[in-house]
């Protein structure tokens, strides 16, 4: 990270700081900024960023742009349209515009009996003020590198999304992330806190898209806690330009006994690394994750996952599938962590791989650290092509190579497409995916 | 579950039985590293020219090099200025039979279960001996010799075969490789050197047996094994060191090289002294072992019994250059008290069908971190190149610590990667099932251990297969055996 670029974030800081003096929000800025301005951009260095901190600090080469004020709206509604994913009538849709979460754009279908949905400042200002002191913040503690630092840093115009006790959201929660690169490569960096207390139910589906032809970056951070008896489910889409690349971290705390789901659909990206973290706060914990990437060209995704058992009694799943294409790469790093006291932990980890072409690469780093002893850990992780056996299997019986292909990459990914539980979203998914596959098609 | 752990505790409190210290004199370089030393290391040993050239170009870089931090282990810094680099036995003069070796030292030998003498008579296996810095005997010269086979320490190699060491030396693990691998190229003291010459199947198992003597000593050795094409050796390593309240630094390097169809198999049975019960002492064995299958239809095979060492960080790899050629690694780590082992191996294919496979089994007991760290990389023209990995981890007690990472990359779409990963303690079950059929315990854990770890004995030679046995046996006492 050069000086110029450090000097811009520094006066954007400073900018930031003085218009908005909230005290809490502005010491955890101010951690970030002093945390950022001494680690920089991560590099390959890193053993955390081993296989992607080159491409991430080569991007900050470009000059990106922090976003301007909030409330200039250079996005219409044809925009959001455009974007609108299936089911959305059904669903308290929110709009972001440059990371920032805008009210006038977004449309909120729940009764506000069961889900509290606004500007994370107004939410540390008012009711909520304990909520987002105790939360907000925490991924800061398992995550120490720069650029998250950097999106702490600017903690501002954020979302905060509170669902009340007992509170089944039938309303899942769609977030749409515009990002205008018309003029500038911009750099967005939301941040949003999500509450769900006892016995509630929650779906939220994250999807991104680049407006303008120059590059977009986005460094997400989205904390997620969920409380006992209570039930979450994540979903991300990301089908954005090869343009657009983001650093994405999710970071869900079970902070009672409970039960999470998350799955990261990788299709179309420049470089894209996902942070998912599962923090296991309490004893009896349930959590399977999932992910998908179907790379083509020159995209880069990184699914960087942890699994942190505190607790005793957890049960973790964890299975990631890829098919990687043209030049791409694929890198999958998952740690299982089990401390001292998280006896009679289970926790499965699976990564799947197959390579199409003759330039795609996938680095895999599958990890066990284990400091308890009566525990059923396990991990695999395969690298292969497709069964030629199968494929001659399909064309023999008169079908097409290409269809013949299709058909099993199809069979490979849907295990992981079944498990998204929104209806019309599984259906988007699965042709989405189709097509994509169909188009598949490699030399002998 | 009471009773179960109290039987755990009670066979994981064993003791180090190799701790003894040998009363022979020794003739010691000072304390320190400097050019000095390396100077008066390869003046002492006779060396050419160039030799000293190497060691002192390998010490410039070393001292450009930061020790590094990567590892899942932990120890306090170590000081290279307090450690005696060369330390040998005196009144060696040229020894030519075993009937001229110091009294001394063959009882040492005997006490630790390999007497140079019956092993000569009885299991026909060739001993290079070494203590502290240099060999001190080596047994079958003759026998191998009528077959062309040099297998000799690493100093007579230098002074008798210059243009083999010259032509090897460096070229599997370069001298800048690196931080333990710069130190022991500048101050390496001896090992062992073999060459198998074109064709040669040798007649028996060539054995190394390496012994730290002397107080506050490091141990350097250096061992190079080339093997010609379609020629066949068995390689077998064993270590140990007296019980002491220092740590003593091992930094060692192993070469090895295949041509063309040839094969090496190289057995470690590692026991140096791990340490006292409250972690105190034991060796740092900070070794980097290589071998490179560089002709077609070569094959490298390691296999590794760990019962020793205070911290043991090592990772006997191969490159699969040549087509064809296949690289395995079976590995069993015994961790107990406060040993940590950051070990594992890589895979790194490059030439076409290559083939790996990679067994590790991990016991970790009473206080200990073990770990397997693995890498395996198929390279773009690697076709069809084809690696299974299997690493399994074994839990005794609650207060240790089991670790898994492998790094798996791929840049070809032919080849084909598989690696699985299991970590559990003695199931219930089994224990039950053992129980309920007579065997008490105790006994069923050693059976279950045992059981474990048997893909991998069954990879030793039969007279190190024995040894094994009994070192995991003492290393986690009571009747397991």
């Amino acid at each position: 990270m050069d000086q110029i670029k450090l000097q811009y974030f520094g006066e954007k800081f400073n900018e930031l700081q003085s218009s908005n003096p909230d005290a809490f929000l502005s010491r955890l800025r101010k951690e970030g900024f002093s945390n950022f301005s001494d680690k920089g951009l991560p590099t390959h260095k890193n053993e955390e960023w081993k296989y992607s901190g080159a491409s991430v600090s080569n991007l900050f080469h470009k000059e990106y742009k922090l976003t301007e004020d909030k409330n200039q709206l250079p996005v219409m509604k044809d925009d959001i349209d455009e974007m609108r994913l299936p089911g959305f009538e059904n669903a308290n849709e929110l709009v972001f515009v440059n990371g920032k979460f805008v009210v006038e754009l977004s449309a909120i279908r729940s009764s506000s009996e069961q889900i509290v949905i606004m500007p994370l400042e107004e939410a540390e200002n008012g009711d909520y003020k304990e909520i987002v002191k105790e939360h907000l913040g925490k991924s800061n503690l398992f995550i120490n590198d720069g650029i998250h630092a950097l999106n702490t840093s600017f903690i501002y115009g954020g979302v905060f999304i509170y669902v009340n006790k007992k509170q089944e959201v039938t309303n899942p929660v769609y977030l749409y992330h515009i990002l205008d690169a018309g003029d500038n490569h911009i750099l967005s960096q939301p941040r949003s806190l999500v509450f769900i207390d006892e016995r509630s139910k929650l779906q939220i589906v994250e999807s991104y898209k680049t407006i303008g032809s120059m590059d977009s970056f986005t460094n997400e951070v989205f904390e997620i806690v969920v409380n006992k008896d209570a039930i979450l489910e994540y979903y991300k889409i990301q089908n954005d330009k090869t343009t657009a690349s983001q650093v994405a971290t999710t970071h869900v705390r079970q902070i009672g006994k409970s039960f999470a789901h998350t799955l990261v659909i990788s299709l179309n990206g420049g470089t894209i690394r996902n942070n998912t973290n599962i923090i296991m706060e309490a004893a009896g914990n349930e959590a399977h994750m999932y992910g998908l990437y179907l790379l083509k060209g020159k995209s880069h995704v990184d699914n960087h996952t942890l699994v942190d058992n505190k607790m005793p009694n957890c049960f973790s799943n964890e299975l990631y599938k890829g098919v990687i294409d043209g030049s791409a790469t694929g890198v999958f790093s998952g740690k299982i962590f089990v401390r001292p006291d998280a006896q009679k932990t289970n926790a499965y980890q699976s990564n799947n791989n197959i390579l199409l072409s003759d330039n795609a690469s996938v680095n895999s780093k599958p990890q066990l650290e284990i400091y308890a002893d009566d525990v059923k850990c396990s991990h695999g992780c395969t690298v292969g092509r497709l069964d030629e056996e199968a494929l001659f299997y399909l064309r023999a019986r008169g079908i097409s190579k290409e269809h013949a292909q299709a058909m099993l990459l199809q069979a490979f990914a849907s295990n992981i497409v079944e498990q998204i539980k929104i209806e019309p979203l599984r259906e988007y998914a699965e042709e989405l995916i189709t097509e994509r596959l169909s188009e598949v098609n490699t030399e002998e | 579950m009471k009773e179960e752990r109290d039987v755990l505790e009670k066979t994981v409190a064993s003791d180090y039985k190799y701790g003894f210290v040998t009363e022979i004199d020794t003739d010691v370089v000072a304390k320190g590293l400097s050019e000095e030393t390396i100077r008066h290391i390869s003046t002492k040993k006779n060396e050419p020219e160039w030799m000293l050239d190497w060691r002192l170009k390998a010490y410039n870089h070393w001292l450009k090099m930061e020790e590094p931090k990567w590892p899942n282990v932990h120890y306090p810094t170590i000081n290279y200025q307090d450690i005696i680099y060369y330390a040998a036995p005196k009144k060696k003069q040229t020894i030519n039979g075993l009937d001229e070796v110091d009294p001394e030292l063959l009882k040492t030998f005997e006490k630790l279960g390999i007497s140079i003498n019956e092993q000569k008579r009885l299991t026909g296996v060739a001993v290079d001996v070494v203590m502290d810095s240099v060999s001190v005997a080596t047994s079958f010269k003759k026998q191998l010799a009528e077959v062309g086979i040099i297998f000799c320490s690493m100093s007579e190699a230098i002074q008798n075969h210059p243009e083999l060491v010259k032509k090897h030396l460096g070229s599997v693990v370069p001298m800048t490789d690196n931080y333990f691998a710069a130190l022991n190229s500048a101050v390496f003291t001896d090992g062992s050197f073999c060459y198998i010459p074109k064709g040669v199947r040798c007649p028996m198992e060539l054995s190394t047996y390496f012994r730290i003597n002397t107080e506050n000593s490091g141990q350097f050795e250096r061992t190079l094994i080339v093997a010609e094409d379609e020629s066949y050796v068995s390689y077998l390593e064993g270590c140990t060191a007296p019980r002491r309240d220092e740590n003593q630094l091992h930094a060692a390097v192993v070469e090895l090289v295949a041509m063309r169809k040839a094969e090496i198999k190289y057995s470690t049975v590692q026991n140096w002294y791990p340490g006292d019960d409250q972690g105190r002492g034991g060796i740092y064995n900070f070794v980097t072992k290589r071998g490179i299958c560089s002709g077609e239809y070569s094959k490298i095979s390691w296999s590794q019994v760990e019962t020793g060492s205070a911290i043991t960080w090592k990772y006997p790899s191969v490159i699969l250059k040549g087509d064809n050629s296949i690289g395995e690694f079976y590995s069993v780590a015994l961790t107990n008290h406060f040993q940590q082992a950051d070990t594992g191996t890589k895979m790194i294919h490059i030439g076409k069908n290559t083939r790996s496979r990679i067994v590790s089994k991990g016991i970790s007991a009473g206080k200990s971190q073990n770990s397997y760290r693995g890498l395996v990389r198929a390279g773009k023209n690697a076709l069809n190149a084809r690696n299974y990995s299997q690493c399994d981890s074994l839990l005794l007690g609650d207060k240790c610590g089991a670790h898994t990472f492998p790094y798996i990359e791929s840049k070809n779409n032919t080849a084909v990667i598989e690696h699985e990963a299991t970590t559990s303690k003695i199931g219930e079950d089994q224990l039950f099932y053992c129980r309920q059929r007579g065997i008490d315990t105790e006994a069923a854990v050693a059976l279950i251990v045992t059981g474990f770890a048997k893909e991998v004995m069954n990879q030793l030679p039969m007279e190190f297969a024995v040894e094994a046995q009994k070192l995991l046996a003492i290393s986690l006492e009571g009747s397991v055996g």
